[in-house]
């Protein structure tokens, strides 16, 4: 029961990392960078939904529309910004800028909210019991991972499915050729960039819920393991940055249940060295046979 | 006939490179025009400044009485004009269906029925293979879909970069026979080739590359019968 318990945990921290994954691997797949600043959109989405309520008074559920929609719109400014003028650049350069802007974010974030941790209520509360009361799943839970999986199944449709998303697969093979079809690339870019940071938005709110506090540096470490969790999976695939997150959570979740909690980040690290010793482009990444 | 691209005194640098030097040509409705030369005589930096994907010095080219110089590439393609680029391009890791429904990318819903049906009729192949990932076809079919996916925009003014490359002769006598096929049901195009002597007996007209300049035009068989482009071009 007890293993069960640190399985769910596991599972829907897992979930967190996974809705985070899935927007930094939706932006390397297509516009073939890292964008280092997406976990600090994910603070910016929870401070607007944490001033919304607080503020403004809003109830949760437009809370959360108004800072999905300033984070869309930040992702969008962003690339536009930052990204777009170096899109024939050296990606080192690139990297470097997306470095940059997570500072730039972090920076006016304690500048204009300040250091001090704020207490961030949970968007819904309560648990359900089972067996008894002895296992108690919280409703935050089962939200965070419903919501992960409708993320990813409605992202893996709109890649596969519609004419946008295939346009966006086309991006991301080969910009030229997307051009001579009469892709609007640039647009098709910020689209991407527009998807990332509304999910990243998402996982604000879930990402503090969880917590329980809210400040500037708050999306960087998640930020950084979602990367991770990317890479595991295999970047640049949907069902991989699922994957990667929840066994990225799983495997945090009993690192510090069975081993030691101050070891659980190395645990964690360690478990992805390893696999990409086996499996470079990670679980389930692959390399496609060119033909020339 | 009227000029339906016409190409005016065209520069195109490479960094400190003049890779073209002010060359002018044109293609006429319901032609084959052929531009042929050596590896970098400047052929696909022709076709490709045409399709916007690289930018001119100066000079200027006009389409359908249009000045194409401020369009960006996405928004040539539904003038009327598509590229079947050099190496073909085609998108690897998406079908065959896929790859023929982005060349119809800018073109309405309806008409991707009926362009997949004509692509299908031009290249039974790849109605076969059209679930299949483009990655896993042969160099010959990948060449086939490049070509049926830019037909799939129902351009007026196809360019086709070097189609024969890396094919085996068989291939490249299909390949041919493919082009004259679309020249007969009303396509215009204009074809760059290393392959001088199979370019020129299709051709209306051709036109000489050297080093970024023209050097030499005519029509086809003008141009195989002339001794210094026997000379330079089709081996002796």
């Amino acid at each position: 029961m007890e293993f069960l318990a640190y399985l769910i945990s596991g599972v829907s921290l897992g979930s967190v990392y996974a809705i985070i994954a899935l927007g930094y691997t939706m932006v390397y797949g297509i516009a073939k960078m890292l964008n280092f600043a997406h976990g600090d959109v994910i603070m910016v989405g929870g401070y607007v939904s944490f001033l919304a309520v607080q503020n403004l008074g809003l109830p949760v559920l437009p809370s959360v529309l108004l800072s999905m929609a300033v984070c869309t719109v930040l992702g969008i400014v962003i690339e536009a910004l930052a990204y777009r003028p170096l899109r024939s650049a050296a990606p080192l350069a690139v990297l470097i800028t997306a470095i940059g802007v997570s500072n730039l974010l972090q920076n006016a974030a304690l500048l204009i909210w300040k250091a001090a941790p704020r207490v961030y209520t949970p968007v819904v509360s309560g648990s359900v019991q089972l067996f008894d009361g002895q296992l108690k799943i919280s409703y935050i839970s089962l939200l965070t991972i419903s919501a992960c999986l409708v993320i990813m199944l409605a992202l893996m449709v709109f890649t596969g499915k519609t004419k946008l998303g295939k346009a966006m697969r086309a991006c991301s093979e080969d910009r030229g050729a997307a051009e001579l079809m009469g892709i609007n690339v640039n647009a098709t870019i910020s689209l991407t960039f527009a998807i990332g940071s509304g999910l990243a938005a998402i996982a604000g709110v879930l990402l503090c819920s969880f917590s329980g506090t809210l400040m500037p540096t708050t999306g960087s470490m998640p930020g950084i393991k979602a990367f991770t969790a990317a890479v595991f999976g295999g970047i640049g695939s949907i069902p991989g940055a699922f994957l990667g997150g929840l066994l990225l959570g799983v495997i945090e979740a009993m690192a510090q249940a069975y081993i030691t909690t101050s070891l659980a980040n190395s645990i964690v690290f360690l478990v992805l060295i390893v696999v990409l010793l086996v499996r470079p482009a990670g679980l389930l990444g692959k390399y496609v046979p060119e033909k020339v | 006939m009227a000029a339906i691209l016409q190409v005016n005194q065209l520069c195109v640098d490479y960094g400190n490179i003049h890779a073209l030097k002010g060359i002018s040509f044109l293609v006429n409705e319901g032609e084959i025009v052929t531009l042929i030369g050596a590896n970098g005589a400047g052929k696909s930096t022709t076709l490709n400044t045409i399709a916007g994907l690289l930018k001119k010095a100066s000079g200027s080219v006009t389409f359908l009485d249009a000045d194409l110089s401020h369009v960006p590439t996405h928004k040539i393609v539904p003038r009327g004009l598509a590229l079947v680029p050099e190496g073909r391009r085609v998108f690897l890791q998406m079908t065959v269906k896929e790859n023929l429904e982005m060349g119809a990318y800018a073109r309405g819903g309806d008409t991707i029925a009926q362009g997949l049906e004509r692509a299908y009729a031009l290249f039974p192949r790849l109605k076969e293979r059209r679930t299949q990932v483009a990655g896993t076809l042969s160099g010959g079919e990948q060449q086939m879909l490049a070509m049926g996916r830019a037909l799939m925009s129902n351009p007026q003014l196809l360019m086709l970069d070097e189609p024969s490359m890396g094919l085996a002769p068989i291939l490249v006598d299909q390949i041919f026979e493919i082009i004259q096929n679309l020249h007969k049901s009303g396509v215009t195009i204009l074809l760059v080739e290393q392959n001088a002597q199979a370019a020129l007996s299709v051709a209306d007209r051709g036109y000489v590359l050297e080093t970024g300049k023209l050097v030499a035009s005519g029509t086809g068989a003008e141009l195989l019968a002339s001794p210094a482009i026997k000379k330079a071009y089709l081996g002796g």
